[in-house]
């Protein structure tokens, strides 16, 4: 079982985007969706020994939509901020954040979150992963903005991923 | 497919005000990129391109197509999932890259924050 199937969520997924893709779930789309299902990890397995364990979907439902709604509110708050730039500038800083999660592929998903978000950007991480250090676009206050990262986007993944 | 189908009034107006406020979006972080002066600055407004700019128009031709076809034509979202996935590999790149020249000439930019032994994994 796992060797025909090394990453089970990978599979669906795969067969998933390309019944989407096609936008069919003929015999002939539903053959093809799940051979390349089947044979895309076993082929990528060797380049990634490492397996990841994700668990609690309903906290990666309730992640995804929180990154949603930040998404959408840091949207409009850069939009202001380049509308305003003329008299204002944005109070734009590094943030050293302090981290707990050491997960990998945890940390993969904390980098994709920070990039998505347009007010963040992913700037560099210790080699022993305890710091992260984060560009923010516009700063206020910010151990404020520390505990809400860890809150919202940090606890998460410690608890879907370790 | 049927060209003197009839669609409903308030899928245009939909349809239309979602396309408009992704290109609006995406007009602002164009303006940004020019804007803004410091490089690090600068790496943020294009995001809304990719995401609320890219959500909008997503959500108006899924919203358009299946109402035209009369059946969910939901492949369009793929686009902000696999964006999402793929565009933090180059914005990490920069930011990185920026990071080591503006160390090695000297800027204004935090110390190395890499310390202990790589994890290796």
């Amino acid at each position: 079982m796992n060797r025909l199937f090394p990453a089970p969520l990978l599979s669906v997924a795969l067969f998933v985007l390309w019944l989407l893709l096609n936008l069919s779930v003929s015999p002939g789309n539903l053959l093809l969706g799940a051979l390349l299902g089947i044979l895309a990890p076993i082929l990528m397995a060797p380049l990634r020994p490492q397996h990841a364990h994700v668990r609690r979907p309903w906290v990666i439902a309730k992640l995804i939509g929180r990154v949603g709604l930040d998404v959408i509110h840091s949207n409009l708050q850069v939009a202001r901020g380049v509308l305003r730039a003329g008299n204002t500038p944005p109070r734009s800083a590094f943030v050293h954040i302090p981290l707990d999660l050491r997960d990998a592929h945890g940390l993969a998903a904390l980098s994709m979150i920070t990039t998505v978000v347009p007010g963040t950007i992913w700037s560099e991480l210790a080699l022993d992963r305890s710091m992260l250090l984060l560009h923010v676009f516009d700063l206020d206050d910010e151990p404020a903005f520390i505990e809400h990262f860890k809150h919202t986007y940090e606890r998460p993944l410690m608890e879907i991923f370790e | 497919m049927n060209e003197s189908v009839a669609l409903p009034f308030w899928l245009e107006l939909v349809t239309a005000a979602l396309l408009l406020t992704g290109s609006l979006f995406a007009l602002i972080g164009a303006i940004g990129l020019v804007r803004l002066k410091e490089y690090f600055q600068r790496m943020h407004p294009p995001a809304l391109a990719s995401t609320i700019g890219a959500w909008c128009v997503a959500l108006a031709s899924i919203l358009y197509f299946s109402v035209l076809k009369q059946s969910p034509v939901l492949h369009a979202w793929l686009i902000p999932i696999l964006l999402s996935i793929t565009v933090p590999v180059t914005t990490l790149l920069l930011a990185r890259a920026a990071l080591f020249r503006k160390r090695t000439s000297g800027e204004d930019v935090p110390e190395e924050v890499s310390s202990g032994r790589d994890r290796g994994n």
